[in-house]
């Protein structure tokens, strides 16, 4: 009996070991052999954060700010990490329906259940206090900081673009991205996304039971700082865009003016324009609309670069190269203008008689003259076979300024304009045209339009005698001195340099004697050439363009200002404000601030 | 005790049980100190004593103090006054029922100041060395009769009392005397029946009475088949068999009237009939998490992300065993899990050595109550047992549970070496 009951000694120590063993067995199977438990422990206490850069500033050719960054404040939420919290509370502090709720969280499932994304975007600051000590109550959220752009100065806001929510589109294709990030939608936000944008940053950080953040994990060894995105320089010259606008003022219209040698934009205005800090962070949705909706303004409509207008006479000036190039003249060529164009039925009427040769007809923008010269560029049978090689040859010429095709730089929005090909006047005319059938195209008018930075830009090209450099409105990336290397080619144009001087002549003749004489500018000799182009729905729109000085250009410039009659009387005397005010120094520019003060205040 | 020698009471001591109980204390000073390290203020002041680590070196340094006062008493004075102390702490734990302070649900601890005593934790060795006493008294044929009455009897006056303080883990603690009973010779069948009822038990919990019953009538109906020839043996069977479906319904009952709402909500969920994330597995998933989490070699120490940043509660005291798994990883699980078991077997082995039976009533009364924790308590942080609220001997945190394990196991190395 006695040696029975010692027996058990064995029979206990057989159950403990066999229990102990048990324990051993399920440590081992959740310890080394189910992985699950350590992806649920990093979802529980890891955090991973995505650290946004700044972006990039943009600074104006004198380091003027144009473009700088706010905090702001994002709710983020991540969809595996809720739990059951009170809807109505958060209702409540956010101001949004249950419904809106129930429907950003399903989004945010539907995107990534791990991945934080953006719950409510930019919150106020009063918002983003009381949501941040009532945070714990809603597990899955936190707060996040991000920058929003903020411009100083309410100019120039068609370039800049704007920065928005990455779409769905980019989000599938590019895995930079992710939901809710910003990305720049158009101007020059979009075409230097890569620059602006930097490297975003990550930061991995602890997280407690109560949702608060509790420092970095292993010390940070795997977050990286986030790099600013990198700050560019415009080529626009802040001062002179805020008095081309003032000039303007808010009468719709636009101006461009650009440094010729560079192809820099030194001011580029879209009347009216907008408040950019209107389209920013949370108002943009609706500010926009707003915008959108003001079909009588129209301010979202970039003007400089969308609009096509009739270049009116100032696009004589191409003509008179062509023939110059085609050999259909010479700068002697002259003919006797009796009041008009008339051939048959055929009459362009001309406000002015006598003898021109191309400096005079320049001078006094005689029709009879262009539509003569194009006509003859365009019978030229020795020359051309037939009117279609004839009219192709000055279609070629005409692109190879820049017209009816786009520069393609770091501007949005962009329109061709219209130069309609042979093709085009064979099916309307059934193949029996000849020059005099599009005849008004010789003086501008007719079926050619172009944009307000194509007129600029051809200004550019007379100026520099016959090439141009893309225009563009940033200069230099990451340091004031590092050129933008992306628009330094030189396009000759198929015009030689020898035919511009008798056309540069006669548009000096236009400032001195001519169509724009009264918006002549003491001590600069400038060239330019006035215009009136043909508006079918109301008054004509007046039409200037020119450059100066005319031996070193510093300026070439168009301005067109919509429904104001002839190009003399409303757009020369603000061409030549501009390039007064750019060209003059210091002391003069602020005289110039408060001449402009003043009469506006009449 | 010779009179002419220089008394020493660290002469003829197991050096063995005295080397696992500093580390086992040692390393549970550590996990401590590991679950309440805050990543964010690096305080450095281990003596800190708003804090578990800086109160638990007290706790250590005044168990030590009582451990060499355990051992400066003679073997003789323990035997002698046994029943003395065991009716001293039935008095005190009586008193605590009705002017008790509640923490966590049960009404269990006394207040002195700022600090608070569960007497339960010296009932332990009160309960083991009244029950040594009491078997290595000599019987009359009559007393041997009532003597097994008499024994569960002295289990079950601790457990009402501790049921009335609502601390049921407690109290399912004294059920373990039943080795020591078994190895005093209580019936095989007896034993049987008992694990049976704690299986039962657990089964209840874990599953659902259902299965429970299922499970009994199954075992019943194999019986009944094998034995249809046995009248005698099949009317047994029958009366454990109703016996069985008794008392699991009674668990039922205990469940409904007894147990807290927060005891109920974590039994539910390991019965599944809750899946709240938030509510009752909470716990028990979070512990699980950070133990699995600690994979082979662990993630190095402070470096728990799960107990560092509160995943799991209670994690100084009943989920000690968390700190050590999620930081040292299935390595320190293995070292804690063999500590324990070297610690036991040394003390059976110890036991069955000894030649006054008393020491060895009170060794397996000593090694069942460390098991039962011990094994309890690392089944709950695992998922395998319901979680049942008490410590971990000798590494939770709190100076009750310390004190109480430490007078246990020195009152079985002072009378060993007698």
């Amino acid at each position: 009996m006695e040696n029975l009951i010692k027996k058990r000694y064995y029979v206990i120590l057989f159950i403990i070991f066999g229990l102990v063993a048990i324990c051993l067995i399920r440590l081992f199977h959740i310890q080394i052999l189910d992985p699950s438990y350590k992806k649920h422990a990093e979802q529980n206490a890891l955090r991973h954060l995505t650290e946004h850069p700044e972006r990039g500033l943009i600074y104006d050719r004198n380091d003027s700010l144009l473009v700088y960054n706010e905090v702001a404040y994002d709710l983020m939420i991540v969809p595996n990490e809720l739990r059951t919290f009170d809807t109505n509370d958060l209702c409540r502090i956010l101001d949004i329906d249950k419904e809106i709720l129930l429907k950003r969280i399903e989004k945010a499932k539907a995107y990534s259940m791990l991945i934080p994304t953006i719950f409510e975007q930019q919150m106020s600051k009063e918002d983003y206090g009381y949501v941040e000590e009532k945070l714990y109550k809603f597990p899955g959220f936190f707060v996040q900081n991000r920058t929003l752009r903020s411009y100083p100065h309410p100019v120039a806001a068609h370039i800049f673009g704007y920065v928005g929510e990455v779409s769905q589109k980019i989000l599938d294709n590019d895995p930079y991205y992710q939901l809710g990030d910003y990305i720049g939608i158009s101007g020059i936000e979009k075409a230097y996304e890569p620059e602006l944008r930097g490297v975003k940053g990550k930061r991995v950080v602890l997280v407690d039971v109560h949702n608060r953040e509790r420092g970095s994990y292993n010390d940070g060894e795997l977050d990286q700082a986030p790099v600013a995105g990198t700050d560019l320089w415009s080529s626009i010259d802040l001062r002179l865009q805020i008095y081309a606008e003032r000039l303007l003022n808010e009468r719709s219209g636009s101006i461009v003016a650009i440094e010729p040698a560079t192809g820099e934009i030194l001011c580029i205005v879209s009347s009216p324009s907008y408040d950019p800090n209107l389209l920013v962070g949370k108002a943009r949705g609706k500010n926009y609309r707003l915008l959108q909706e003001d079909k009588k303004k129209n301010p979202l409509f970039n003007r400089a670069l969308s609009a096509m207008y009739p270049p009116g006479s100032t696009f004589k000036l191409a003509n008179a190269l062509i023939a110059l190039q085609e050999g259909i003249i010479t700068p002697s060529t002259s003919y006797f203008c009796p009041h008009g164009y008339i051939v048959g039925n055929l009459t362009v009427k001309c406000y002015h008689t006598g003898t021109v040769d191309l400096t005079s007809a320049i001078q006094v923008s005689c029709n009879n003259y262009f539509c003569r010269i194009f006509y003859n560029t365009l019978s030229n049978r020795t020359k051309f076979p037939s009117i279609q090689e004839a009219y192709n040859t000055w279609k070629k010429h005409i692109n190879d300024f820049g017209f009816g095709q786009k520069f393609e730089s770091d501007l949005p929005y962009e329109t061709r304009g219209i130069i309609p090909s042979s093709d085009y006047f064979d099916k309307i005319y059934h193949k029996s045209w000849n020059g005099n059938t599009v005849i008004s195209m010789g003086i501008g008018q007719g079926e050619v339009a172009t944009t307000p930075i194509q007129m600029a830009n051809f200004m550019a090209i007379i100026a520099n005698r016959g090439y141009y450099i893309k225009p563009h409105v940033i200069r230099a990336i990451g340091k004031k001195n590092n050129p933008n290397h992306r628009y330094t080619e030189k396009h000759y144009c198929s015009i030689e340099a020898k035919h511009y001087a008798a056309v540069i002549k006669g548009m000096e003749q236009v400032m001195v004697a001519g169509t724009a004489r009264r918006s002549k500018i003491e001590g600069i000799r400038m060239a330019g050439k006035t215009g009136t182009a043909q508006n079918p729905h109301g008054m004509d729109h007046a039409v200037f363009a020119g450059f100066a000085p005319i031996d070193n250009p510093k300026i070439a410039i168009f301005v067109l200002v919509e429904n104001a009659g002839g190009g003399g009387a409303v757009a020369a005397p603000i061409a030549s404000s501009i390039i007064e005010y750019y060209l003059k120094d210091e002391t003069k520019k602020e005289e110039l601030e408060n001449k402009l003060n003043d009469s506006l205040k009449k | 005790m010779r009179r002419d020698t220089k008394f020493n009471i660290s002469k003829g001591i197991d050096t063995q049980l005295v080397i696992i109980y500093l580390v086992l204390v040692i390393i549970g000073w550590f996990a401590i100190y590991s679950s309440s390290y805050n990543p964010e203020i690096h305080s450095t002041n281990i003596f800190d004593l708003s804090k578990n680590y800086g109160k638990q070196l007290i706790w250590i340094a005044s168990a030590f103090v009582l451990a060499i006062v355990v051992l400066s008493f003679e073997s003789r004075h323990y035997m002698h006054f046994a029943y003395h102390i065991y009716i001293f702490f039935l008095l005190i734990m009586l008193i605590v029922v009705f002017v008790g302070t509640e923490i966590s649900g049960a009404k269990a601890w006394i207040k002195i100041g700022n600090y608070s005593i569960q007497p339960t934790e010296f009932a332990k060795f009160a309960t083991a060395l009244a029950l040594a006493k009491f078997f290595n008294e000599g019987k009359t044929q009559s007393q041997k009769r009532y003597m097994w009455l008499t024994a569960f009897g002295m289990i079950f006056i601790p457990i009402i009392i501790i049921i009335f303080q609502k601390d049921a883990g407690s109290a399912l603690v004294f059920l373990s005397f039943i080795i020591l009973f078994y190895r005093e010779g209580l019936s095989g069948n007896i034993f049987l029946i008992a694990v049976t009822a704690f299986i039962l038990f657990l089964l209840t919990f874990m599953l659902n009475e259902l299965y429970a019953i299922a499970i009994s009538t199954s075992i019943f109906l194999i019986f009944w088949i094998i034995n249809r020839k046995k009248k005698k043996k099949l009317i047994r069977n029958a009366i454990i068999y109703g016996c069985a479906l008794l008392f699991i319904f009674s668990i039922d009952i205990i469940y409904d009237k007894t147990l807290q709402p927060h005891q109920k909500m974590r039994i539910d969920t390991i019965l599944g009939k809750t899946s709240d994330p938030q509510g009752a597995d909470f716990n028990l998933n979070q512990s699980k998490i950070a133990i699995g989490s600690g994979g082979l070699w662990g993630k190095g120490y402070l470096n728990g992300t799960q107990t560092k940043l509160n995943f799991v509660p209670e994690q100084s005291t009943d989920f000690i065993f968390c700190s050590i798994g999620e930081e040292f990883g299935f390595l320190g699980s293995l070292v804690i899990l063999s500590l324990f078991t070297a610690l036991i077997y040394r003390i059976l082995f110890l036991s069955e050595q000894h030649r006054n039976p008393f020491v060895r009533y009170y060794g397996y009364g000593v090694a069942s109550i460390i098991f039962f924790h011990f094994i309890i308590n690392i089944g709950m942080t695992i998922g395998l047992v319901p979680i049942i609220g008490i410590p971990l001997p000798f590494l939770s945190y709190g100076g009750s549970s310390l004190w109480g394990f430490t007078i246990l196991l020195f009152i079985f190395i002072r009378l060993n070496n007698s």
